[in-house]
C-alpha cells in the first residue's frame, strides 16, 4: 500500500511537510494544521511521523499523540484502497442510513469503522456531512452520493472493488 | 483603495454581465447530485445555441431548495428549474426562446419561497461566490468602508445592541453586549474568531453561507475587528466542509489582493488579517473554550468559565467568538439600520433565522424566515408536510442539545424563549421532521450515542453519564428494562445536566427529557412489567 512504502531518496513528501511547518514558523499551535498535511501526504499517521512532527515543533510526543487520537479526522491505521463513508447525521438517520450501513456491513463483511482484511475497503461513518437536503448521503472515494439506497451503493461498491482485478 | 474604486469595480462588473444569466447551483448539495456536469453542459448548450453574446452561465451558491436539486434559475425573472439532469441542458437554453420544455419547474409562489425573508441569504444563489467582483457589485464591502470612515467602534456596537441581534449559534446571547465586553476588555492584542464548526447533525446553515457568500462573513469579521479593537481573525471551519474551505481561501486571497484585508484597510489605520483553521472532526469544538484550545493546536477540551473568552480567550487575550450566521447578520444590520432589523421578529427575538429543514418533509432545504413564525407554518406550509401525506409526528430542533416538539405544539412560535419553554432550544437551526416511522426511544438513543462518542472525557458526569444513559436507553429499546430503570433514567438526566462542565454534557439529556415529556407512552410500551 502507498502509505507503507519505505521513504526513498525520491520521496519528497517529507520536504512538503517540512515546508508546511516552516510556513507556520514551527509554532506549536500549528500542530493540527501540520497533522492535516501529514495525513494528506501519507494517508495516515505512523508513530515515526508523529515523533518527527513532535521533534520539529518542539512539543512532547505525548501531546502530539494526544491530539492525533482526540480528533476523528486523524487515522493511525492505514486506510483501505477504497473508502465508503455513510453519513449518520439525523436527517440521514431518519431516512434510513442505519439500514444502508447494516446492509453494507453484511454485504462486505466489514464492521463500520474498520478496513476489510484484504485492505480493499474501509467502511466508515460520519456525523453529518451537511448534505441533509439530499439525505441519505454516502461518500464513495470522495464522491458524495445523494438520495442513496442500499441497493445502489452495494452495486457501486461491487463495481469499484472488482474493476480491473 | 477608496470608495470610488469600489464603485468602479462594481460598475465594471455590472457592465461585463450579459443580459440573461443562467444560475446553476454548484454548492455541495447540488454538486453531489451532478451539478458540475450540468454546469458544463449548460455552457456548451449556450455556445451551441449561438447566444453566448447575451447569455451567460454562472456557477452560484446554495439556492436553498436543496431537495429539488440540481437547481437552475434564469435571471432576470426567468423560470426556476428543479431536478435538472445534464442532458436537459439544451432544453433549458432552448426554453429561453419560449420553446416547450419538459424540465420540472418550481412554483415561485409556493410558501417554501414566498414565506421567506432573505437577509443573511440575500446573495445566496445569486452571485458567483468565487468572484469578489460579484459580491462588490451586490454592494459588498461598502458597509465596511462606511464603518471605517464614518463610525466609531462605539457607534457600531450601539447599532448592534439596538438591533436586538442575538447569537445564532444556539445560546442566543445578545451580540451587542458581547462585542461591548470585548471592546472594554484590557489588552494590547485581541482576536475575533468565527465559529464555523457546525457540528449539529442535520444542520447545514453555516456550510451554505460559507459556500455561497463567503465575503459576507469576512466583511462581518472585519467590522467586528474594528468594533472590538482586534487586528487578527480566525475562521474555524469543519474539516467535513472541503468546498467551504476552498471558497473561503479563494475569498480571503481576493480580498487581500484588493487591500480589503491586510494593513491600512481603505486607507485608514485599521489592520485586519484573517486565517483559516480547519477542524479535525470533534463536535465539542463548537463549545467556545474547546474551540480556542483547538485553534491553539491542542485537544479540543473545554475549560470552566469564567473567565469568559471576552476577557481571556485565545492565548489569554480578549477574544470575540461569534457564529457564522451571527457574523453574516452584521452587514445587513449596519446597511439597513438597527431600527429596520429590530422591526423584524418578536419582542425578544429580533430579525430572521436560517433553518435547515430536513427529514421526512416534502420540501427539504434551507429557509430563512422572520423570528416568530410558527412551527406549523414552517413544517406544514413551507415544508409541505411529509412526502407521503401521513401526519407529521414531531420536529427536532437544536440537534443533540435540543429536543423534540410534538405536532400538537406546532403553534409554538419560533423564538428563543418559546422553544425553550417547549423543552427544546433554538440551536443553530437544524429542523428534522419525523413521521410515525421514527421511534422516539430509538431517536433518544441515537442522540445519546452521539454525545457519548463526542464527549471529550474531561469531566466525569459527561464522560461516564452519557455512557450510562446510553446503556439505559439501549436496555429500554431492547425491551429488557424495568420501571425502575425509567426512574433511574430521569435521575441520571438531571445529574448529567446539572453537573457537567460544558454545554455538551449539560444539554446531552435534552433529547431524552423532551421525548420523555411528550412521548412517555413509547418508553412505557417498551418497559417490561413484572407484575
Amino acid at each position: 500500500m502507498g502509505g507503507a512504502k519505505a521513504p526513498a531518496a525520491s520521496d519528497n513528501r517529507l520536504k512538503i511537510l517540512e515546508a508546511t511547518m516552516k510556513r507556520h514558523q514551527h509554532r506549536p499551535d500549528a500542530l493540527i494544521e501540520v497533522l492535516h498535511k501529514a495525513q494528506e501526504l501519507y494517508g495516515y499517521l505512523t508513530p515515526d511521523l508523529l515523533s518527527s512532527v513532535a521533534h520539529a515543533l518542539r512539543i512532547p510526543p505525548s501531546r502530539v499523540y494526544g491530539v492525533a487520537t482526540f480528533y476523528h479526522f486523524f487515522s493511525l491505521a492505514p486506510p483501505g484502497e477504497h473508502t465508503c463513508t455513510v453519513c449518520l447525521g439525523t436527517a440521514c438517520y431518519v431516512k434510513g442510513a442505519a439500514a444502508i450501513l447494516a446492509a453494507l456491513e453484511q454485504d462486505r463483511g466489514v464492521r463500520a469503522g474498520s478496513t476489510s482484511a484484504d485492505g480493499k475497503l474501509s467502511l466508515l461513518t460520519v456525523r453529518c456531512l451537511g448534505a441533509c437536503g439530499i439525505a441519505p448521503a454516502v461518500v464513495l472515494d470522495g464522491d458524495v452520493i445523494g438520495h442513496a439506497d442500499a441497493e445502489r451503493i452495494r452495486a457501486k461498491l461491487h463495481e469499484l472493488l472488482h474493476q480491473g482485478s | 483603495m477608496d470608495i470610488s474604486e469600489l464603485h468602479a469595480i462594481a460598475d465594471r462588473e455590472r457592465s461585463r454581465r450579459k443580459p440573461i444569466r443562467i444560475h446553476c447551483c454548484t454548492a455541495s448539495g447540488c454538486q453531489a447530485i451532478g451539478s458540475t456536469e450540468l454546469h458544463r453542459q449548460l455552457v456548451q448548450a449556450v455556445q451551441a445555441s449561438g447566444r453566448d453574446d447575451e447569455v451567460e452561465v454562472v456557477s452560484v451558491g446554495c439556492m436553498g431548495f436543496c431537495g429539488g436539486g440540481p437547481l437552475v434559475v434564469v435571471e432576470p425573472n426567468g423560470p426556476r428549474f428543479e431536478h435538472v439532469r445534464p442532458e436537459q441542458a439544451s432544453e433549458v437554453v432552448a426554453a429561453l426562446d419560449g420553446a416547450p420544455c419538459t424540465v420540472q419547474r418550481s412554483d415561485p409562489h409556493h410558501p417554501f419561497f414566498s414565506h421567506q425573508l432573505p437577509v443573511v441569504l440575500r446573495n445566496g444563489g445569486r452571485i458567483d461566490p468565487e468572484r469578489i467582483e460579484e459580491y462588490i457589485a451586490a454592494d459588498g464591502y461598502q458597509t465596511l468602508y462606511r464603518v471605517l470612515h464614518d463610525m466609531t467602534p462605539a457607534e457600531v456596537i450601539e447599532q448592534l445592541t439596538r438591533s436586538g441581534l442575538r447569537g445564532r449559534g444556539g445560546a442566543g446571547y445578545p451580540t451587542g453586549l458581547k462585542w461591548g465586553t470585548v471592546a472594554k476588555s484590557r489588552g494590547e492584542q485581541k482576536y475575533v474568531v468565527c465559529n464555523g464548526d457546525e457540528g449539529d447533525p442535520g444542520a447545514f446553515m453555516d456550510r451554505s453561507v460559507l459556500e455561497s457568500d463567503p465575503h459576507l462573513v469576512l466583511e462581518g469579521m472585519c467590522i467586528a475587528g474594528y468594533a472590538v479593537g482586534a487586528n487578527q481573525g480566525y475562521l474555524y471551519v469543519r474539516g467535513e466542509y472541503p468546498q467551504a474551505i476552498s471558497r473561503l481561501r479563494t475569498a480571503i486571497n481576493q480580498a487581500r489582493r484588493l487591500g480589503i484585508l491586510g494593513s491600512q484597510i481603505f486607507d485608514t489605520t485599521f489592520d485586519f488579517k484573517i486565517d483559516i483553521r480547519i477542524g479535525a472532526g470533534a463536535f465539542v469544538c463548537g463549545e467556545e473554550t474547546a474551540l480556542i484550545a483547538s485553534i491553539e493546536g491542542k485537544r479540543g477540551q473545554p475549560r470552566p468559565r469564567p473567565p469568559y473568552p471576552a476577557e481571556s480567550g485565545l492565548w489569554g487575550c480578549p477574544t470575540l467568538i461569534n457564529n457564522v450566521e451571527t457574523l453574516a447578520n452584521i452587514v445587513p444590520i449596519l446597511r439597513g439600520g438597527a431600527d429596520w432589523y429590530a422591526s423584524i421578529g418578536t419582542e425578544r427575538s429580533k430579525g430572521t433565522k436560517v433553518f435547515a429543514l430536513t427529514g421526512k418533509v416534502r420540501h427539504t432545504g434551507l429557509i430563512e424566515v422572520p423570528m416568530g413564525m410558527t412551527l406549523r407554518e414552517i413544517v406544514e406550509d413551507m415544508g409541505g408536510g411529509t412526502p407521503d401525506g401521513s401526519p407529521v409526528k414531531a420536529v427536532q430542533t437544536g440537534g443533540p442539545s435540543g429536543g423534540c416538539i410534538p405536532a400538537s405544539l406546532f403553534d409554538t412560535p419560533v423564538d428563543y424563549e418559546s422553544l425553550a419553554a417547549a423543552g427544546s432550544i433554538m440551536g443553530s437551526g437544524g429542523m428534522v421532521v419525523m413521521d410515525s416511522s421514527t421511534n422516539m426511544v430509538e431517536l433518544a438513543r441515537f442522540y445519546m450515542e452521539f454525545c457519548m462518542d463526542e464527549s471529550c472525557g474531561k469531566c466525569i458526569p459527561c464522560r461516564v453519564g452519557t455512557v450510562q444513559l446510553h446503556r439505559l436507553l439501549s436496555r429500554i429499546h431492547q425491551g429488557i428494562a424495568s420501571p425502575a430503570d425509567l426512574d433511574l433514567l430521569t435521575q441520571l438526566c438531571s445529574l448529567v445536566r446539572d453537573t457537567s462542565l460544558c454545554g455538551l454534557g449539560q444539554s446531552a439529556p435534552n433529547p431524552v427529557l423532551s421525548t420523555l415529556r411528550y412521548f412517555r407512552d413509547e418508553y412505557e410500551a417498551l418497559i417490561q412489567r413484572h407484575d
